[in-house]
């Protein structure tokens, strides 16, 4: 059989300045932190992200890696609006794209799809096309001539996931109860990486009955990264909640001078390998309580 | 209405009055009183509504807010995010959010202020507004009626689309926006005058209509009788406290007024 194991930093390798990076996950839920804060290690440069954004959005701006940005929000939840990535927005430093949350996913599905757009009405009449003039409308060639937005395929050249469970041959599941888009990421995108809290041999042999929670076939699966607590600082439920502990440092910092400075040579600079220790270790991780709503 | 009320409770019954008779539609409330309205709506007068557990849940009986001690949701249907935004498109729903601005169109802005491409405060982005506001019902509400909120101009973003003629492309088709009401700290309005212009349906006990013409930073349509907003029945007080044991309702107006208390007669701008 083959092997897709890799290490954080060799994905990390194979981006190159300029790519097009897709994020899956959800606000301050199941992002592939890992590979995040690998890029953040590297000197990557001039990203263009798309990302239902969440920290993973924040520390990428924070880092001055960001030149463009599709994007529906980037939330930490309970915390409304993303410190750090407002501070970038608030400088002018992006190249803001924003979407409707939905226009994102159909933007993602056209490419899955490999046509060059989708229509729908969504985005119509509002700024999405202020901010997006590169957009453009398309007339129904059917009898209602009904005019709709041409949502572009946003093309991506690697999406970067998390999952509870995968195997040496790419096989994937989340447990999780919402996989929110992370399958269009993957579709939309030439090489998926995935980061895992458990790595099996082979899922059919040890987790066959979950197979359902395959959310995307391994074929879409270029490298799989182990990586206990992979999604912290945000959430991967049911296993373990978000830290808004750690969250709330971090949010704090955006408003210090050095502050990201000082996050960097608190929690990032240093190896991963001892991450988990800087930020509490395992056992205070495991009992993070996934947030009630 | 058999004792006091909260400023909040009554906003939150007003609330549930913009679910009432729309059929088994997804009941969204973003933010406290939003949430406690769709629940009050469902527990009441429009059973047939449905609501999730703000995760990717139906439940059949709304979750309280907070943490929920030994109550467990009890799980009817899947409503994940992608089917969240499928239902959408398909129109089979009613969302109540909190705009950070609305102008006289019914437009909404939840990106942020100043120039989109630079903005002076950066908030949320546009999260689901262009795909809500023109695929299904929605309602607005706002906690502190004043001409911030309601702009003179067009809103600084807009995310939300309304009955402005001049953002809709020749073509385009606008037969889905369904504006219905905006529930505030003042007032209940809604969309019923000529071409969809936003008026005032009734006035929170207490409060004048010059003090709301004042707090709206474009002229207002009112009749010359306006009614009193409705308080709460003793019976949906008890279900507002089931909904919300934990009282997050008092922290949504400052001061956790009474609905009946004197009014400021005027509002900072």
């Amino acid at each position: 059989m083959f092997d897709k194991t890799l290490t954080a930093s060799a994905v990390v390798a194979s981006l190159r300045d300029g790519m097009t990076i897709g994020i899956g996950g959800w606000g301050p839920r199941r992002k592939p932190m890992v590979l995040v804060r690998e890029m953040l290690r590297s000197d990557l440069k001039e990203l263009t992200i798309v990302a239902y954004g969440g920290p993973d959005v924040g520390m990428l701006c924070a880092a001055g890696k960001v030149r463009r940005l599709y994007y529906g929000f980037v939330s930490l939840d309970a915390i409304p609006v993303e410190p750090w990535f407002r501070r970038a927005r608030e400088a002018g430093g992006i190249e803001a794209h924003e979407l409707d949350e939905g226009l994102l996913q159909w933007g993602l599905r056209a490419a899955a799809m490999r046509v060059p757009f989708l229509p729908t009405r969504v985005g119509l009449a509002t700024d999405v096309l202020k901010v997006n003039p590169d957009f453009r409308t398309v007339q129904s060639p059917y009898a209602d001539g009904e005019v709709l937005l041409a949502m572009p395929a946003l093309n991506l050249d690697v999406a970067l996931i998390h999952v509870d469970r995968a195997d040496r041959l790419g096989n994937v599941q989340t447990i999780g109860p919402d996989p929110y888009f992370d399958e269009q990421f993957a579709r939309a995108a030439q090489r998926t990486f995935v980061s895992c809290e458990e790595l099996s041999d082979r899922l059919d042999l040890s987790y066959s009955a979950d197979a359902r929670f395959n959310v995307i076939e391994r074929s879409y699966i270029t490298g799989v990264v182990p990586a206990r607590f992979g999604a912290h600082p945000t959430s991967n439920p049911p296993s373990y909640g978000w830290d808004m502990e750690h969250l709330k440092t971090y949010t704090a910092l955006a408003t210090e001078a050095g502050g990201w400075e000082r996050y960097v040579s608190e929690f990032i600079a240093a190896p991963e390998a001892g991450y988990v220790e800087r930020v509490g270790g395992a056992a205070r991780l495991a009992a993070l309580p996934p947030p009630v709503f | 209405m058999s004792e006091d009320f909260t400023l909040a409770e009554l906003m939150i019954v007003a609330s549930s009055e913009a679910w009432r008779g729309n059929g088994e539609v997804l009941a969204s409330g973003i933010g406290v009183v939003p949430r406690l309205g769709a629940g009050l709506a469902k527990l009441t007068h429009s059973p047939e509504l449905m609501m999730t557990d703000s995760e990717a849940y139906l439940v059949e009986e709304p979750v309280p807010l907070g943490p929920r001690g030994a109550y467990v949701p009890k799980f009817s249907g899947y409503m994940s995010f992608a089917r969240v935004f499928d239902c959408v498109w398909g129109g089979r729903r009613h969302v109540m959010i909190g705009p950070i601005q609305i102008d006289r169109f019914g437009q909404t802005n939840l990106s942020g202020i100043g120039d989109p491409f630079k903005p002076k405060v950066q908030m949320l982005g546009m999260r689901g507004l262009p795909g809500n506001s023109i695929s299904h019902m929605n309602s607005m509400f706002v906690p502190n009626h004043g001409p911030r909120v309601f702009v003179s101009g067009e809103v600084d973003v807009v995310g939300g689309v309304g009955y402005n003629p001049a953002r809709w492309p020749t073509g385009a088709s606008d037969r889905h926006v369904d504006l219905r009401l905006i529930i505030t700290d003042l007032c209940v309005m809604d969309f019923g005058g000529p071409r969809h212009a936003i008026r005032l349906r009734s006035l929170h006990p207490g409060v004048a209509l010059e003090q709301v013409r004042a707090a709206t930073g474009f002229p207002l349509l009112a009749e010359q009788f306006v009614p009193t907003t409705t308080g709460p029945t003793a019976e949906q007080l008890a279900i507002i406290r089931r909904l919300d044991p934990h009282g997050m309702r008092a922290a949504v107006i400052k001061g956790n007024p009474s609905a009946l208390a004197p009014r400021a007669t005027a509002k900072p701008s």
